[in-house]
């Protein structure tokens, strides 16, 4: 099985359901001859023609929007946001148009957007955003977070294959620190939670680059049995695996790299409130980013994203509970 | 480019009747615009006794624009529909029943309840249904254009939007898209003065008509109350995009005659304005004309009415839907990964297409 990093195997998924499948096609800004802000697309242009790897104006609404369209007369499109950021630009085509079509009028919206998202490098309040909360609120859309390249590779597949419309969520800060044995070929990893390290004294919820730091915290935290729950998937949100975790271990950590109010783990919050109250032996405890733009400096920057030493010291603070 | 279509304006302009109707093509115009107007009369008295919710929105005086324009459509063309275009949904084949259901919150409506007045589009003949964000849609109808161009098919879309759409962001990224690529695709700017109760002369410094050379497209300035000056306008629109020649801008100059909606009085349209516009009813142009040219319009209109009120009737015999599933269908799951939904064939009546919907004339 080949070894690559996180960026190798998105561009690998990209590839190989682009050869499997004529209806797939890429859509963004200099994606094409340039190969993409990140080099996702290098060399797709060789292998695939400028129609299928397009570029495209600088019109975020007009990508997504455009997408909508080939998509109901038969095509696969997977639209590139150069950054995550720049999706508030085509936030209405997104919730307005692709998240009700079906529900309206029974025509599904075969689309996948790919957001790089996430900060932790000095891309400052316009290239570090976290924006999942946003589409989680408005119904008719899907949310993936890969951790993994190995989930890189198969949820982005999934994404595609996937019938409606799938915001990808891929970490910038993962592109290239992140690397595993991804398996050959095509492959859909379903939009399930998987259990990123097994224990059973405390649950720390984490996606995308977050279950890495809930990782080293857990390493960390020695003779504590720490299991680290990666979401991959928050829409739909696997409530079943959430749960059957808290039964196992009683007692709740929850990591987000974006905003605290209304993300996604106050969401895993609310529901294990709601459903697991009776299996909690503690508060559920979150950390999180505060609810202030991503700032530049590095000093800054690291003050307010969840650092390893805030997860650990949260952590052994709950288990000593 | 401009000075081409110059030509093609003062034709259309003129209401000159088009060469490429039949005589059955213009009643078939007259009888969508009657069938359009007495639905909406009727849905409007449905509203006056509670029947149907929200608010109603109607088209009356404009429905020239979509009727001629879809009646260009071949069946493999696309819509994306407007809410003052009902005529577009008739032309395409919608049952008159289920758009009664449609107003009404029904379960026989064409969504089953789950929007409602013209926000609709039955996809299985090739219509999409709007947002309450207008131009929204002429990127839809863009993208629809661009798969066509990448796969080599002559085809089109076309898109209806209103004069305040121009001042959206996306008026401009669809019309610097479809310019750039040279896509078949049909905008359609339907200029009924008021955007709810904004006029003109507070939407733009520019008529909107002159924008279009600034993308690389011409602009049409057509007649909106002119049925048949809007299907040949169209109609020449659709072949410039099936010979790759890229997109139009059509402007069709008309008069939205009520209020934005049914609570609107529209107080603030002068009476004088009306009364100059309802001098120039489509429907009455259309109907002198077929008269003229020896067609029982008479019975024509009787059979409209025969219509309406078994449509209705049909419309109010639907249930309202079952409220356990006002959470269903959400995400699209198809057991057999095979499955396609997609934007199917419209009916398309005009003559000029043979019965497998390719043009009999080119």
């Amino acid at each position: 099985m080949p070894t690559m990093t996180y960026l190798q195997a998105i561009s690998d998924a990209l590839r190989q359901e682009m050869r499997a499948d004529e209806r797939v096609f890429v859509m963004g800004e200099d994606i094409g001859v340039f190969g993409g802000a990140f080099k996702v697309t290098d060399g797709f242009i060789d292998e695939f023609g400028p129609d299928r790897v397009m570029d495209t104006p600088l019109a975020e609404s007009g990508i997504i929007g455009t997408a909508i369209g080939a998509s109901v007369v038969g095509l696969r499109p997977v639209c590139e946001m150069q950054f995550a950021d720049f999706v508030s630009c085509g936030f209405d085509q997104l919730v307005n148009v692709a998240g009700k079509m079906y529900y309206r009028q029974g025509l599904p919206v075969n689309i996948t957007v790919r957001l790089p998202s996430g900060g932790g490098f000095s891309g400052g309040p316009f290239h570090s955003q976290n924006h999942e909360a946003w589409f989680m609120h408005a119904p008719g859309l899907k949310v993936v977070a890969p951790s993994t390249a190995q989930d890189a590779k198969g949820l982005l597949i999934g994404a595609i294959r996937d019938r409606n419309p799938v915001l990808f969520l891929e970490h910038k800060h993962l592109y290239r620190r992140v690397r595993g044995d991804v398996p050959e070929g095509t492959f859909a990893t379903p939009f399930k939670t998987r259990i990123a390290r097994a224990g059973d004294e405390l649950t720390i919820v984490a996606y995308g680059a977050m279950v890495h730091t809930a990782l080293q915290a857990a390493e960390e935290l020695e003779g504590a049995s720490v299991e680290v729950l990666d979401l991959r998937s928050l829409v739909p949100l696997d409530e079943d695996a959430i749960l059957q975790s808290v039964r196992k271990t009683s007692k709740v950590l929850i990591v987000d790299e974006a905003n605290e109010t209304c993300a996604a783990g106050a969401q895993v919050a609310a529901l294990i409130a709601d459903k697991g109250f009776e299996d909690l032996d503690g508060p559920i405890r979150r950390v999180a980013t505060p609810d202030v733009p991503i700032p530049f400096s590095p000093p800054l920057e690291q003050a307010v994203l969840p650092s390893v030493d805030k997860v650990r010291e949260a952590a052994r603070e709950l288990l000593e509970y | 480019m401009a000075t081409q279509t110059a030509s093609a304006s003062q034709e259309a302009a003129s209401g000159v009747r088009s060469e490429h109707l039949t005589l059955d093509d213009r009643v078939a115009l007259l009888r969508y615009m009657l069938l359009m107007r007495g639905i909406e009369e009727r849905a409007m008295n449905l509203y006056r006794q509670g029947k149907v919710p929200g608010s109603f929105y109607d088209g009356f005086g404009q429905e020239a624009v979509s009727v001629g324009s879809a009646f260009a459509m071949s069946p493999q063309d696309r819509l994306c529909v407007l809410h003052r275009d009902l005529g577009a949904h008739l032309v395409r084949g919608v049952e008159p029943a289920r758009i009664f259901g449609q107003y009404m919150g029904r379960a026989g409506g064409v969504t089953a309840g789950r929007d409602g007045n013209v926000h609709f589009g039955d996809f299985r003949v090739g219509c999409v249904g709007m947002v309450s964000m207008l131009p929204d849609m002429m990127l839809v109808a863009t993208g629809m254009a661009m798969a066509f161009k990448l796969r080599g098919e002559a085809r089109c879309a076309i898109t209806w939007f209103g004069d305040g759409s121009t001042s959206r962001g996306d008026f401009h990224e669809a019309m610097n898209w479809a310019g750039l690529q040279r896509l078949p695709v049909i905008f359609v700017l339907e200029n009924n003065q008021y955007a709810y109760s904004t006029p003109l002369d507070q939407q733009f410094a520019v008529d909107p008509i002159e924008r279009a050379a600034a993308y690389g497209f011409p602009g049409v300035k057509v007649d909106g109350n002119d049925v048949e000056a809007m299907f040949e306008a169209t109609r020449l629109a659709r072949e410039r995009a099936l010979a790759g020649e890229g997109p139009t801008l059509l402007e069709a100059v008309t008069m939205r005659m009520h209020g934005h909606a049914a609570h609107d009085d529209m107080k603030y349209v002068p009476a004088e304005q009306v009364e100059q516009w309802r001098r120039k009813d489509p429907i009455d142009r259309q109907e002198s004309r077929v008269r003229e040219a020896g067609a029982d319009v008479g019975a024509l209109r009787a059979e409209v009415q025969q219509v309406i009120d078994d449509a209705t009737r049909a419309g109010l015999a639907m249930p309202m839907p079952d409220p356990a599933t006002a959470t269903d269908r959400l995400f699209y799951e198809p057991t057999d990964p095979r499955e396609e939904l997609l934007l199917g064939d419209g009916r398309a009546p005009w003559s000029g297409f043979g019965t497998a919907g390719e043009d009999r004339r080119r």
